[in-house]
């Protein structure tokens, strides 16, 4: 029993040697070091920032890439500041003869726009292989041979780095991959309607490289691109058609972060991509953080960029901020975290346990977890339970910028059109979803019902009674109510359909929801749907289809109603109305206007209301195109979900952001704090296993007295 | 022996080509190079162009099986099921959907795969046998009754059941291993106690009471009863005789297995978070990645004639009787 005992348990304690718990899953030398822990669930498909789009990949390349902006991290509203812009750039205005208009002129006049982007000096590339130069001055990496590449498999292989100075022209280097014939940027199709000669330089550029031997390196820098150019070391210009003022938003974005000419050489030759040795996978860039383990099945560390310029700790925020504690390291260098530790986690239990254990920093907050989490009081308002209380955990709600809605297909004979018998018929299907009880059920309260197409923290959202959708709530007590159920019956009857059945035929209206719901809980929302069709005497059928099938009716404009969503690419008001702009359609123009709504006047306000700057103007414009949109009820305006995050008592300097990606940079561990509350939570418990060796002994015992006693039993 | 294993290569040939065939038939069913596209580009600002240039990088832009259009051999040629076919024959499975090279991520995914299916595929043999052993040493008696209720109830339970049991009982509540994760060199073995231990146990249910039926067929045989009657232990009979004869039928089960343990497991890695090909296969599919799917189906047919064929030559091992021709 004994050596079973030391069979069982010597393994355990020889992992659990040193100070880290036994039940970690770091490495004992890491404990009480000062990294970031968190996980991801899907693997980053591209680190490419002319690729990535996706936020589980911006995570990553956020802290790695410097664009020309980024959001203020205290700030709200969300307010661009520079990055590695040295000044926030303003726009030229030019007609079309090239001659310079005034910032205020008309936007129809407006032929070009141009933004002049200054730089900082003296940033640094992070160490990369790519830059590294013999004594002569010569590229070490740029001339690989398959037997030089035999005994690498990963970039840390190369012996060699090398850095260089950023300089304007890897920006327009980037700009210019962005037509790259080998690339897929997702925003080539809408930077090429504004960035002068961005399509016809993809055109020059698949010819180009038709024209080179199979695997030949397609250099950039042979080919100019018309709207974007360096003006000097320091400065580049980039010309779009019109007036686009949401291009500084894009700036925000790593799409137009510096790439430097070298790292495309460098990937681009032979072998490499044999070995997943290429930009998509290798970020190089001047940020905090550098890419120094990518094992997407894994995990993924980020480390400090030993080269990083140097950036402090914003000194001003909001009011609050300060009582917070988030002024609390104000002017402080930046980054706090030397290394971040991203593990794949694919199931939900594992992920949650461990961050009940200490070891993730932050956690989201799944339905299965809520109660144990969270606590509700009679009120609405939340905090966490007494036991994340005894943890020191502290719950962050905040508003996500992005809308789940129900939306019509307003081609369909039967809800689409902008007749007052299918406005009406619409919204009385509005007023029969309860999203307060959708909210309270499905979403354990994580979300606001919409009163229209744009959410909170975004310009032209108004708050309180100003705020409510007349057509689906009222106003009553101070808070919005939804309208009864008789007024829908009524607004129904009046569309033709009383007591749900066609005034003409007496057919039952039957209406059909498309939607893709294939997961557990799905079940009980579609039944939910269904019951809420019902109270107005509506049969609700519900064609739930895979995500091609889905997607290919939507495109085709043959979904009746269909569950939708959008998130926020940038804080402007243009980014929620654009999904209802008619030449933005779906159907035939392969838009984002999912609901094909088309209304003249909308699309009028809306073509002038996207070039405006904020202010009481474009308020008021947005105030009508909202009313339009409430009163055509192209959608079922839905919720805007909340979310909320769980955060240790030694991860500080926490404040959602939703639209900054680059919000590593801020954090603060206290290292010493984790390693002590991680010990104390994770003591092993070693009795049972002493009762197991017990329980079996005592069942071996017997069985070898059984097996004596028979061995000399003598025969029968 | 060899002209066998010659022959028995040459069935496979036609055999992986109907798998790759109905592999093709039943992706293209469901999903189009459109549809590919559309997965791999994102949902937001997707262009007509964008799409078409996806499909042209990836040859997706050809027809799917027959080209009419072009001339003769390269009707059949010029098409994606040959293009992306021919070339797994030589075992090249070109890069992903998503640019990464598939063959250099199954290698380093076999692995962490192996160093979980492998114990728990010995250290499960090894117990099964033992239990199975102990059940018909004490046949007919309550020990064996008991030992029988306790597989059958083991059985019955579900293996997501042992997963999440075993995580909340060792690693939440005694804090003893990881819940989950994984880590390379000797620091893997803190990370694979608790899924091998896991899996171990998930298996002795159906394990043991198979090999309890094996052996209980064989202690009934004459031989058992002349060894018996020469007065050899029943150890010596068990182990010495049982045992042995009874080899063939585990070796039908466990020898096939063994090369599919490349493979991994899918719901056993994607709790514990080992970086194996189990998941490899899933998150393809689900992210409508053809050349991932296609390369691991054809690899997992490979490995089950490897493994039927090992299974024949391990036959001639364990009984002289056999011959291969």
């Amino acid at each position: 029993m004994k050596s079973l005992l030391s069979f069982v348990l010597l393994p355990l304690i020889l992992a659990g040697c040193g100070a880290s718990p036994w039940n970690s899953p770091y490495p004992a030398a890491d404990e009480g070091r000062n990294i970031a822990y968190s996980s991801f669930t899907e693997r980053p498909k591209h680190l490419d920032p002319a690729q990535s789009y996706s936020s589980n990949e911006i995570a990553f390349i956020g802290q790695i890439y410097e664009p020309p902006l980024q959001y203020h991290y205290l700030k709200r509203p969300y307010t661009l500041i520079p990055l590695a812009a040295s000044e926030l750039p303003k726009a030229l205005f030019l007609d079309a003869q090239g001659k310079p208009l005034s910032a205020d002129s008309a936007p129809e006049k407006i032929a070009y726009s141009v933004y002049e982007i200054h730089i900082k000096p003296h940033v640094r590339y992070q160490p990369h292989p790519a830059f590294a130069r013999d004594a002569g001055g010569n590229f070490l990496y740029h001339h690989l041979q398959a037997p030089d590449l035999a005994k690498i498999h990963k970039l840390a292989d190369f012996p060699q780095t090398g850095t260089r100075e950023m300089e304007a022209a890897d920006y327009v280097h980037e700009i210019k991959r962005l037509a790259h014939p080998k690339l897929n940027s997702p925003i080539f199709g809408m930077m090429s309607e504004y960035i002068v000669g961005l399509k016809e330089y993809a055109e020059t550029l698949a010819k180009a490289q038709q024209a080179l031997p199979p695997g030949g390196y397609l250099d950039l820098e042979r080919y100019p691109l018309a709207g974007v150019e360096a003006v000097d070391r320091y400065t580049y210009r980039v010309k779009l058609k019109g007036k686009y003022p949401q291009f500084l938003y894009w700036l925000a974005m790593p799409f137009f972060a510096p790439v430097p000419a070298e790292a495309d050489r460098f990937y681009g030759q032979p072998g490499m991509a044999e070995k997943n040795l290429t930009l998509d996978w290798y970020p190089v860039g001047t940020g905090p953080y550098l890419l120094s383990e990518n094992d997407p099945n894994r995990r993924m560390v980020l480390e400090k960029n030993p080269h990083f310029h140097g950036e402090n700790y914003p000194t001003e925020g909001e009011p609050g901020d300060a009582a917070a504690g988030l002024l609390k390291d104000a002017g402080k260098p930046l980054p706090f975290v030397d290394k971040a530790v991203f593990s794949l986690e694919k199931e939900n239990i594992p992920y949650w346990n461990k961050f009940l254990q200490g070891y993730y920093d932050a956690s989201g907050i799944s339905s299965d977890s809520f109660d144990q989490a969270v606590r509700v009081a009679a009120q609405g308002e939340t905090d966490v339970t007494e036991m994340m209380k005894a943890k020191g955990i502290r719950l962050q709600t905040t508003v996500t910028a992005s809308s789940d809605y129900y939306g019509f297909n307003m081609l369909d004979p039967v809800v689409g059109g902008l007749s007052e018998r299918a406005r009406k018929l619409r919204q009385a299907v509005a007023i029969a979803l309860d999203y307060d009880e959708f909210i309270s059920i499905f979403a354990n309260g994580r979300g606001i019902p919409a009163q229209g197409p744009l959410p909170p923290s975004i310009f032209g959202f108004r708050d309180g009674a100003a705020g409510i959708n007349p057509y689906v709530y009222d106003w009553i007590g101070g808070k919005a109510k939804q309208k009864p159920v008789e007024y829908a019956k009524k607004l129904l009857a009046e569309a033709g359909f009383p007591e749900g059945r066609d005034a003409q035929t007496g057919r039952p209206l039957l209406l059909y929801l498309d939607i893709t719901a294939n997961g557990p809980d799905d079940k009980a929302r579609l039944d939910w749907i269904r019951k809420q069709f019902q109270k107005i005497d509506l049969q609700l059928v519900v064609r739930n289809t895979d995500y091609n099938r889905f997607q290919d009716k939507i495109r085709r404009g043959n979904a009746q109603i269909f569950h939708w969503g959008w998130n926020a690419d940038y804080p402007d008001p243009e980014n929620f109305l654009f999904l209802l702009y008619g030449p933005n359609a779906r159907v035939g123009k392969e838009g984002e206007n999912s609901a094909n709504y088309e209304n003249p006047e909308f699309d009028r306000l809306f073509e002038r209301m996207k070039n405006m700057d904020n202010g009481p103007e474009r308020q008021l414009i947005i105030d009508r195109m909202v009313e339009i949109a409430r009163r055509d009820a192209p959608w079922i305006w839905g919720f805007h979900p909340k979310q909320y995050a769980l955060y240790h008592a030694w991860y500080r300097n926490i404040k959602p952001n939703l639209m900054a990606n680059n919000g590593l940079k801020y954090v603060r561990i206290d290292a010493e704090l984790r390693a002590r509350e991680r010990r104390e939570w994770n003591r092993p418990v070693l009795w049972p296993l002493g009762l197991l060796a017990l329980a079996l002994g005592a069942a071996i015992v017997p069985a070898v007295v059984v097996y004596r006693r028979r061995e000399r039993m003598a025969a029968r | 022996m060899i002209n066998y294993l010659i022959r028995r290569l040459l069935y496979a040939i036609p055999i992986l080509v109907g798998v790759n065939l109905l592999t093709f038939a039943l992706f293209f069913v469901v999903n189009t190079p459109d549809n590919m596209a559309r997965i791999h580009l994102g949902i937001k600002h997707v262009t007509p162009d964008a799409i078409a240039k996806w499909k042209h990088e990836r040859g997706y832009d050809k027809p799917l099986m027959w080209n009419a259009t072009a001339a003769g051999a390269q009707k059949a040629a010029d098409t994606i099921f040959f293009e992306k076919s021919v070339r797994m024959f030589a075992f090249d499975f070109g890069r992903s959907d998503e640019g990464r090279n598939i063959s250099y991520d199954i290698q380093t995914r076999m692995w962490p795969s192996l160093a979980i299916a492998l114990p728990v595929f010995a250290i499960g043999l090894l117990v099964n046998i033992t239990f199975a052993m102990l059940m018909a040493f004490f046949r007919a008696t309550y020990i064996d009754f008991a030992g029988v209720v306790l597989c059958v109830a083991m059985m019955s339970i579900s293996g997501l059941f042992y997963i999440i049991g075993g995580q909340y009982l060792i690693s939440k509540l005694l804090h003893l291993t990881p819940i989950s994760g994984f880590d390379g060199g000797l620091n893997a073995f803190k990370f694979v106690v608790l899924p091998v231990t896991i899996g171990v146990i998930g298996g002795i249910g159906a394990g043991s009471r198979w090999y309890r039926t094996i052996f209980l067929e064989e202690a009934t045989r004459d031989y058992v009863r002349t060894a018996r009657a020469k007065g050899l232990s029943e150890l010596a009979v068990l182990f010495g005789h049982v045992l042995k004869n009874a080899m063939i039928p585990i070796l039908t089960g466990a020898v096939v297995v063994i090369p599919l343990l490349f493979m991994g497991s899918l719901i056993s890695e994607s709790f514990f978070g080992i970086p194996g090909l189990g998941s490899y296969t899933i998150d393809a599919i689900n992210a409508q990645d053809f050349a991932i799917v296609r390369a691991m189906v054809f690899l997992g047919s490979v490995l089950y004639i490897v493994g039927l064929i090992l299974t024949d030559i391990s036959y001639t091992l364990v009984d002289p009787r056999i011959r291969l021709e």
